[in-house]
């Protein structure tokens, strides 16, 4: 019984080390390089990022934003322009994250306030911003030359005197340092729920998972030690990542787009604005596409036509393969960044095997069904209200 | 040797923490209304689903001899072709589907191209009239009311060759009178040899329909009474239901009724959201003063609940006029948030649609309308919200093994005790109740009356809508009486009877 549970709670996270491991042995070794795995990160950054705004999206009651991918081209389009042009690279940051924010309004807007599906809105988002892009760009790929632009996306960390020489300790420092604040920090919330007197989970499992966890950070930021170190791109999507996990796990605010895809008219009726819960869900995505079209202009380089083509379909999936519900409701970012690592591992260890696109398609479409219908299944057994 | 049609054996049945069935047995003859009773939670429910194959074969154990022979229902379908047909505590009719089409549904009536709509139609009346419904088939379900809609389950379930007929709380929606129209028709069937298992938190209906009655509590059998002579006491039910003598089914209370008004509404006009030409509710005034608990009496569709709702922050209707004064201070509630910052909350009638979230916890629903309550600069502080819920549960009994259950996996009664928590955890000077004690047991009733009293006795105003008229007259001060959107009576609950408000819902009729 207590396996069993187990199981179902950490499915994903075991589905994750298994293909992991799968691939490793598949790729004889290769996937673990520290390039490859310093790789895995950088690749899917734009996905990490956008997958926890779409997670938003998706809590209110499964409904998912088709426009993020052509949000991606019109901002990294504009961007490459900008620089083009000549202006001051923090000041096109700044324009450009506004102009996503500005994107995200309208959308949400139609949304939240006009009651226009999703579906469609953001249906009719993905042709008016692909189009956008690609007039903006002429029909021409852009590159990017501008080096603080560069740096302050895709560049490492080097800290002088430590990052001198091959190695770049100043990676394995951090990873040492957040494992111990980890450890520190769980062993004083259990003391301070200890002298409240609340009820604590079990000693051994939740050690057991912050030192699974440290375990994991020290040899992943060892890889990165003799990688370059700490890409500048990590920082970005970590602080993305904690923001949406603290937003969503603590927050009032974040409690509602979980109540609103529950049941949005009890949540009126609680005195919840649930037409502002829907705008901002739409304006905090097409942000984090914004965001996300620098980050991927930076990483490439250049800017063309076809730039976030179909990322919306990684966010989306990613969300559904962590166990977010495709009605509303529930799903982590936690569990959606599993999601995202899983879909990441699989893409990274197909390209080492040097396997077809379409057969990536291929797997990646059968990965998605196999986790929703696992998720969808394995709730009605356990007689979840859905 | 008694004929009996069912006989389920040894019944049990686990949820995750949750024995709700534990070696449980029924029998139920051949002919008979067989009446189920027990506290909220005690298992009734389920143990009608394990017999209708919703809970399917193997999920449970025990056995389940129907007729004679061992059947193991896998779906609702298989126990529907033996003829058992189970109408669920909560309607579960299509409201944009006409009557027919609901009760053909999944049961269609297929001619040679598609469904044969003249035969659909045509045999769709010939069930509506064995019910004593007068409607067109083809009206549409959301356009006629809760008690036609519980007739027209009926004749669905006809339309399956009935041969036992369950029914869960199929009266606690409706009010007095469609409930006896219900249980006379139940009666009739009985005469035309339909088996039938009922039911019901209503006492005087049981005592009054019932050939035997059995008594759950906790997931096990206590006792099953005879009551084949109509005469059984109330009283009587109630100690095997709870285990202990209830003397009083009205908790007393010191009327300490303040002169300070603590919500007045007047001339509120509302008119209805499609229709928009409609009145729905046409001009009304009333008030409550402050330790004073006020009742609105009144058929279905009189206009209560659409009154306090578009009081509440004009959750519903358009179009809407009159004024309302919160403790002498006229506001304008344009929103539901609005409405809780001025004192108000409204306890919904549909638990299910707009009370709560099934599909989260206890906690996070008791907390939702309030949640700045237990937050700090917008950050929540679960243990805190833990600790309130826990309180909630201890002082309403709710039964369920932790406040991190999910609110669908309760029994109903038990909902509506966790959808009251929302709304006194909210802390309202003035709480409306809109039906507060449907599908609620005697006990938790008891409970809840008492909550009533301690918010007055505290200074705050309560209106309670209910169709239960002998509820009104016993906790209420004063009694309004709606009917068709208008006021029609106010009189002081001393001077109120049944036969009063009944009356005057006649005369102005007229
Ligand atoms: N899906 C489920 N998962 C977990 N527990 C459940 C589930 N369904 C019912 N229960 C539990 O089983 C017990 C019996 O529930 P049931 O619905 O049969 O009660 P009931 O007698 O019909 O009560 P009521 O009069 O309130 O309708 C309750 O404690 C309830 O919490
Ligand atoms: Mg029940």
């Amino acid at each position: 019984m207590k396996t069993k549970a187990f199981i179902k709670k950490y499915t994903m996270v075991i589905a994750l080390c298994v293909v992991f491991i799968l691939f490793a042995v598949l790729t004889g070794g290769r996937l673990l390089y520290p390039q490859n795995l310093s790789n895995l990160l950088l690749q899917n950054a734009y996905v990490l990022v956008m997958a926890c705004g779409m997670l938003l999206c998706i809590l209110t009651g499964g409904n998912i934003d088709l426009s993020v991918g052509s949000t991606v081209c019109l901002i990294g389009a504009i961007a490459a322009q900008l620089l083009a042009m000549g202006m001051n690279s923090i000041l096109v940051i700044l324009l450009c994250l506004v102009l996503s924010v500005i994107i995200g309004v309208w959308q949400g807007f139609w949304i939240g306030n006009i009651h226009i599906p999703p579906f469609i809105c953001t249906l009719a988002g993905m042709f008016l911003f692909r189009g956008l892009g690609r007039a903006i760009l002429g029909s021409k790929t852009i590159a990017i030359n501008n080096k603080t632009f560069l740096n302050i996306f895709a560049s490492y960390i080097n800290v002088p005197g430590l990052d001198g020489g091959e190695k770049k300790w100043s990676a394995f420092v951090v990873g040492i340092i957040i494992a111990v604040l980890l450890l520190v920090n769980t062993a004083r919330s259990r003391a301070q729920k200890a002298k409240k007197g609340y009820k604590q989970i079990p000693a051994a499992s939740e050690f057991g998972k912050i030192i699974a966890i440290d375990v994991l950070l020290l040899y992943y930021t060892w890889k990165l030690t003799n990688y370059k170190g700490i890409p500048v791109m990590a920082l970005w999507v970590l602080a993305v990542v904690l923001i949406y996990a603290f937003i969503t796990s603590k927050t009032a605010f974040g409690r509602y787009f979980y109540a609103v895809g529950g049941n949005e008219k009890a949540t009126r009726l609680s005195g919840i604005n649930t037409e502002r819960v829907y705008f901002l869900a739409y304006t905090s995505m097409s942000l984090l596409a914004g965001l996300s079209g620098l980050l991927m202009a930076a990483r490439i380089g250049s800017v063309n036509g076809d730039t976030g083509n179909s990322f919306e379909m990684d966010a989306i999936g990613s969300c559904f393969i962590g166990g977010a519900s495709a009605y509303g409701g529930s799903g982590t970012v936690p569990g959606i960044m599993v999601g995202a690592i899983l879909l990441g591992v699989i893409n990274q260890g197909m390209s080492i095997i040097g396997l077809d696109n379409n057969w990536q398609y291929v797997v990646k479409g059968a990965v998605l069904l196999v986790a929703v219908i696992f998720d969808v299944v394995s709730n009605h057994k356990t007689g979840k209200a859905g | 040797m008694a004929d009996l049609i069912l006989e389920m054996k040894n019944i049990t049945k686990e949820f995750p923490g949750v024995k709700a069935l534990d070696n449980v047995n029924l029998k139920v003859e051949r002919g008979e209304i067989h009446a189920l009773v027990g506290e909220n939670g005690a298992g009734k429910s389920t143990l009608m689903n394990v017999l209708s194959g919703t809970y399917p074969f193997g999920s449970y154990t025990g056995d389940i001899v129907y007729n004679g022979k061992v059947c193991q229902f896998k779906t609702l379908h298989d126990s529907e072709t033996e003829g058992i047909v189970i109408i669920h505590q909560e309607l579960a009719l299509i409201p944009e589907l006409s009557i027919g089409e609901n009760m053909f549904l999944g049961n269609e009536r297929k001619g040679r191209l598609g469904i044969d709509w003249d035969r659909t139609y045509h045999e769709a009346e010939t069930h509506m009239k064995q019910v004593g419904l007068k409607e067109e088939a083809t009206t549409l379900i959301k356009d006629i009311g809760t008690g036609k809609q519980q007739l027209v389950e009926i004749a669905k379930a006809l339309s399956k060759q009935v041969k036992l007929l369950i029914l869960d709380e199929p009266t606690s929606s409706l009010n007095e009178e469609d409930a006896r129209m219900l249980l006379d028709l139940l009666l009739q069937f009985k005469k035309e040899g339909m088996t039938s298992i009922i039911i019901s938190h209503k006492l005087n209906e049981i005592a009054y329909v019932a050939d035997k009655i059995t008594v759950i509590r906790d997931g096990a059998t206590i006792e099953t009474i005879d009551n084949s002579d109509r005469n059984i006491n109330e009283e009587r039910i109630i100690q095997g239901m709870v285990g202990r003598e209830l003397s009083d089914r009205y908790p007393s209370r010191e009327h300490k009724i303040s002169d300070r008004i603590g919500m007045e509404v007047k001339n509120w006009t509302v008119h209805h959201p499609l229709y928009t030409e409609k009145k729905v509710v046409d001009g009304v005034s009333f008030n409550v003063h402050r330790g004073e608990i006020v009742g609105f009496s009144g058929l279905q569709g009189a206009g209560r609940t659409e009154l306090a709702m578009s009081i509440f922050g004009r959750s519903y209707g358009t179009d809407i006029s009159g004024e309302v004064l919160i403790d002498g201070v006229p506001k304008t509630l344009k929103t539901a948030r609005e409405a809780i910052e001025a004192g108000l909350a409204y306890v919904t009638e549909d638990r299910k649609g707009n009370g709560l979230i099934l599909t989260e916890s206890i906690a996070k629903n008791i907390t939702m309308s309030r949640l700045e309550k237990v937050c700090s600069k917008g950050i929540i502080d679960v243990d805190k919200e833990n600790a309130v819920a826990e309180d909630y549960r201890e002082k309403l009994r709710t039964k369920t093994p932790s406040v991190q259950q999910n609110v669908g996996n309760l029994s109903g009664g038990n909902q509506q005790k966790v959808l009251l928590s929302k709304w006194m955890f909210a802390d309202p000077e003035v709480l409306i109740l809109d039906e507060p004690t449907r599908g609620i047991d005697v006990g938790a009733k008891y409970e809840i009356y008492c909550i009533m009293n301690d918010l007055v006795a505290q200074g705050k105003s309560v209106v309670m809508i209910s169709s239960e008229m002998p509820e009104l007259l016993g906790m209420c001060d004063r009694i309004y009486v709606m009917n068709e959107g208008k006021m029609i009576a106010e009189m002081p609950a001393a001077e109120a009877t049944q036969e009063k408000i009944m009356a005057a819902i006649l005369q102005s009729d007229k």
